[in-house]
């Protein structure tokens, strides 16, 4: 389908909810390829191939509003997705802060953030069934003791995303996405354990090698063989960058204003305050070029930007969409995230913490008695009161050594004390995903164990 | 079988694509050329609506159609798979060809005869479809829900309630040579509630549904009972202590507290796990581990139940499938290609999320059968320890064993009595070894309310869990009050 199509159908389906009675309307429209294949024990076990489409609409008869989506782009179903839509924002209430932003807030001029590499789009199956092979053997050989996998896979995926408003805005940009991922299994004593590694980039050329992601994940995995369960009590933490990013998920969770006008963010009332010592500095930049995290407009037209969430350790900016803005008498950071099949809501784009100096091997030779996690489980993080409790696996910290590896534990505490206990932050800070950290300690938190 | 309205799925996919039963007689039969073991087409036709409350008034509404086809071919282990939004016969032999380039060899192109298979079961069938309840029916729920839980209590100082309905058509044609469809519904209705008081908030929620018709809702005031079920836990979250820190008796209440099988063994008894022995459960079948108190099925035949199919999504009807029985490992959850690859009998539980999704097993509704203790003398049974009534969801990682589950309502259990509110804390444990520390079961077995949604490799279904009152000597429980 060609850009043309794309466009043609948003305008028909724009004047179709006019046609309709909606006073104002939105309309995201998508398509794109996806390639999945997946290799085990170096024999293919999966290979999946699709194009899809879809669009969503969404109308405005005064402030009452209502979202449909669909994937039938035929004349006869826009018409009636129009109607529906009209319909069943008939019968929902007003809301007095609903409505698209305001023209002047909206994008003139559209970035080009290099987010699309054609390259992706050539990924043929026989080549991505080859770099799943490479990294699934490089894991196997690592070690006698790699002893049986889950596989590997690569996925390649493209799209082409266009949005278009009754304001006039009309822009649109190509996403392309590559990844690769091991999971092998290591097994020693008559008890298995699992890990993985994987690398996701926009362009083909910025894949870490598969070799070097198949080696890392079979190192991972052996790392926790003979793990055991640790005493109860109150130590150190220092987290991976690969967890530490979950902390800054909850943070970019908490500055929502989506989270913040419905009570449910434990950041509510503390901009302006410090809430983490002078070293910790956190920015959600939507223009990053090339990110992952990357788009040239936000959900509802507005250009994305680079705000200081956190600035020295002092809550300095929330990040909002035009709803939320409104709710809460403030303005849009270019934060719309918009699914679609939803309304837009907020997210963050490239959302980091901003590195240390220290090494994350320094960092550990300064824990006389702790923990070094590497992955955590389960959901038991409170977005209201910002109370923290998550199952944990790592490794135990004796005199600034790894001494053994460490499972069934959980850590808990709060994220309000957590981040004001952030006491070193390490200059391996790495974008590999679009929410990312260096390595984190933690002055204090409670491991329960046995 | 069905409802005068309500078009059987055959009839609703050929009229409305344009197929005819010889077509689809052909793509499936050149599907499973080139030595192919197995293939389907799978037709998916969903429509959704989901109405939200928040600030007093039922600000959005959301609906969707979905639909498309999936074709799938197996040989051995290997699947390859095709789907597209467009149903005609062209996508439909795009796909099929796209699909088949898993099979290496070739092979001749099998005429396969179809015939309609009806379900084994009718689980759910309604008076009418969850679309046609009129939408200010559903409005005028939600703000009886809002009015009410403010009315429960004035610290109540916002309530987000949702109400959200399915219809799916399914037909799954098989090179088997049958042909079968279903009609699901699905309903389900959240309410949370905000607390605030002197200075300290707090967030409750509760809801429930299923395969059920809209007056589900208003049957004995349920959503009342939800609402005030969500306001009080959020009103008691605000006075709650630290949870301990260790490890601890734990009781454990009945109902959507069965999240506990389903990560701590349900997952690990997946057929895909277990073929590839990637499972801490792949060599442990006729094995001990559970409690002899403990029998554990998985049950897709319930009736009007969430979790429930009548076929699951290959076309394979659901059963009654006994996992562990009085603590011995009997079954495994299986789909087709593993239950062919194991030689092991279709329990149908090949499952998947729409038609732009491969089946693998999951669980339909998974739950322990009640003892003979009740729930006093279990708790009176235990002189320090952790009751925990209700909780959030919960993860596994099937290879190591180690599961987590977090408590969004937790007591302490203090010489026999529960005693002091605690905050929600994590637990932990390792499933082959924590159903053997369960030494009291109750004798009342509860199904969750239909809240359950599993996730599986990027794909989501609806699941139902269920439990007695259990006591389980020693499982950690991860608060922030270390030696306590």
């Amino acid at each position: 389908m060609s850009d043309q199509s794309l466009e043609d159908v948003a305008a028909a389906l724009l004047a179709a909810a006019k046609r309709n009675g909606a006073t104002a309307a939105d309309v995201v429209v998508a398509e794109g390829s996806s390639l999945d294949v997946g290799v085990r024990f170096g024999e293919i076990e999966k290979l999946k191939q699709a194009r899809q489409k879809h669009l969503g609409l969404r109308v405005f008869i005064d402030a009452r509003s209502a979202v449909t989506s669909s994937a039938d782009f035929s004349h006869a179903a826009l018409e009636k997705l129009a109607a529906d839509s009209c319909a069943l924002a008939r019968v929902i209430a007003p809301d007095p802060f609903a409505g698209l932003p305001e023209p002047a807030e909206l994008a003139q001029q559209i970035p080009d953030l290099d987010l699309y590499d054609p390259e992706v789009a050539a990924v043929t199956a026989e080549r991505a069934l080859e770099w799943a092979k490479e990294a699934e053997q490089a894991a196997l050989d690592a070690d006698p003791r790699i002893t049986n996998s889950e596989g590997a896979e690569v996925s390649a995926s493209t799209d082409h995303v266009l949005y278009a408003s009754s304001l006039g805005f009309r822009g649109d940009y190509r996403n392309s996405g590559m990844s690769l991922s091991v999971v092998p299994v290591a097994s020693e004593n008559g008890a298995m354990q699992r890990d993985y590694w994987y690398s996701g980039q926009r362009k083909l050329a910025q894949l870490e090698a598969p070799a070097t992601v198949g080696r890392k994940a079979a190192a991972r995995a052996l790392r926790r063989l003979n793990a055991r369960q640790v005493a109860t009590g109150e130590v150190p933490v220092i987290f991976d960058p690969e967890t530490a990013a979950g902390l800054l998920r909850h943070l970019a969770g908490a500055v929502s204003g989506s989270s913040l006008y419905k009570g449910t963010s434990f950041l509510i009332g503390k901009l302006g305050q410090r809430i983490a010592p002078e070293s910790v500095t956190v920015i959600d930049d939507g223009t990053r070029v090339g990110g992952l995290g990357s788009k040239p407009f936000d959900g509802e037209g507005l250009l994305t930007r680079r705000t200081v969430v956190v600035d020295h350790g002092v809550l300095t900016n929330y990040l909002f969409d035009a709803y939320s803005a409104r709710k809460l008498q403030s303005h849009s950071t270019g934060n719309a995230a918009r699914s679609i099949g939803s309304a837009p809501g907020v997210a963050p784009t490239n959302f980091h913490l901003a590195a240390g100096t220290i090494p994350p091997q320094e960092i550990i030779r300064s824990v006389a008695r702790g923990l070094y996690v590497t992955e955590l489980i389960g959901f038991g993080v409170n977005a209201v009161t910002g109370d923290y409790s998550r199952g944990a696996v790592g490794q135990w910290i004796e005199h600034g050594e790894l001494v053994y590896p460490v499972e069934e534990i959980t850590i808990a505490g709060n994220l309000l004390a957590m981040y004001d206990a952030i006491e070193v932050i390490g200059s391996d800070l790495d974008f590999r995903h679009s929410v990312v950290a260096p390595t984190i300690k933690i002055g204090r938190m409670t491991v329960a164990g046995n | 079988m069905t409802a005068v309205a309500t078009p059987a799925p055959a009839r609703f996919f050929l009229e409305r694509f344009g197929l005819t039963e010889r077509m689809l007689e052909q793509i499936v039969g050149s599907a499973i050329a080139r030595r192919a073991d197995y293939a389907d087409l799978y037709f998916e036709f969903s429509t959704g609506q989901s109405l939200s409350l928040e600030d007093g008034i039922v600000k959005s509404a959301n609906q969707h159609v979905l639909q498309g086809v999936g074709v799938r071919v197996v040989a051995g282990d290997k699947t390859g798979y095709a789907y597209s939004d467009e149903v005609t016969i062209d996508s439909l032999q795009l796909a099929t060809r796209t699909a088949q380039a898993i099979a290496q060899e070739s092979g001749e192109t099998r005429a396969v005869a179809v015939h309609e298979a009806r379900p084994a079961h009718d689980l759910y069938t309604l008076p009418r479809m969850p679309l046609d309840v009129r939408v200010d029916d559903k409005v005028d729920l939600l703000n009886r829900i809002d009015i009410a839980a403010r009315r429960h209590d004035p610290r109540i100082k916002n309530v987000i309630a949702s109400i959200g309905v399915e219809q799916k058509f399914v037909l799954i044609v098989s090179a088997e040579g049958f042909v079968v469809g279903d009609v699901q519904p699905l309903v389900r209705l959240n309410v949370a509630c905000i607390a605030e008081e002197a200075g300290k908030r707090q967030q409750g929620s509760y809801g429930g549904g299923g395969r059920v018709d809209y007056t589900f809702f208003l049957d004995d005031d349920r959503y009342l009972r939800f609402t005030r079920t969500a306001a009080d836990q959020a009103l008691r979250n605000l006075h709650a202590a630290d949870a301990p820190a260790g490890t601890m008796t734990v009781v454990v209440g009945p109902g959507w507290p069965g999240v506990l099988l389903h990560e701590a063994i349900g997952h690990g008894l997946e057929g895909d796990f277990n073929r590839k022995k990637v499972s801490a459960f792949s060599e442990l079948l006729g094995k001990q581990v559970a409690s002899p108190l403990c029998t554990v099925v998985d049950d897709g035949t319930i009736a009007n139940r969430r979790g429930s199919l009548n076929v699951d999504d290959e076309g394979t009807p659901t059963s009654r499938t006994v996992l562990i029985e009085k603590g011995i490992l009997r079954g495994y959850l299986q789909d087709r290609l593993n239950a062919r690859l194991m030689g092991m009998p279709l329990t149908g539980n090949g499952r998947r999320e729409s038609f732009a999704h491969i089946p693998m097993p999951r669980m339909t509704n998974t739950f322990m059968l009640g003892g003979d203790s009740t729930a006093d003398e279990i708790i009176r049974s235990v002189d320090r320890g952790l009751y925990a009534a209700n909780f959030g969801g919960g993860q596994v990682d099937i290879t190591s064993g180690k599961f987590v589950f977090s408590a969004s309502e937790a007591y302490l259990i203090e010489g026999g009595k529960i005693t002091q509110p605690v905050k929600g804390a994590t637990l932990i444990g390792n499933g082959p070894d924590v159903l053997k520390r369960i030494s009291m079961v109750g004798n009342d077995l509860q199904l969750d309310e239909g809240v359950g949604t599993c996730g599986k490799d990027g794909q989501s279904v609806p699941v139902g869990v269920g439990l007695p009152t259990v006591r389980i000597d020693g499982l950690t429980v991860g608060g922030t009050q270390a030696g306590s």
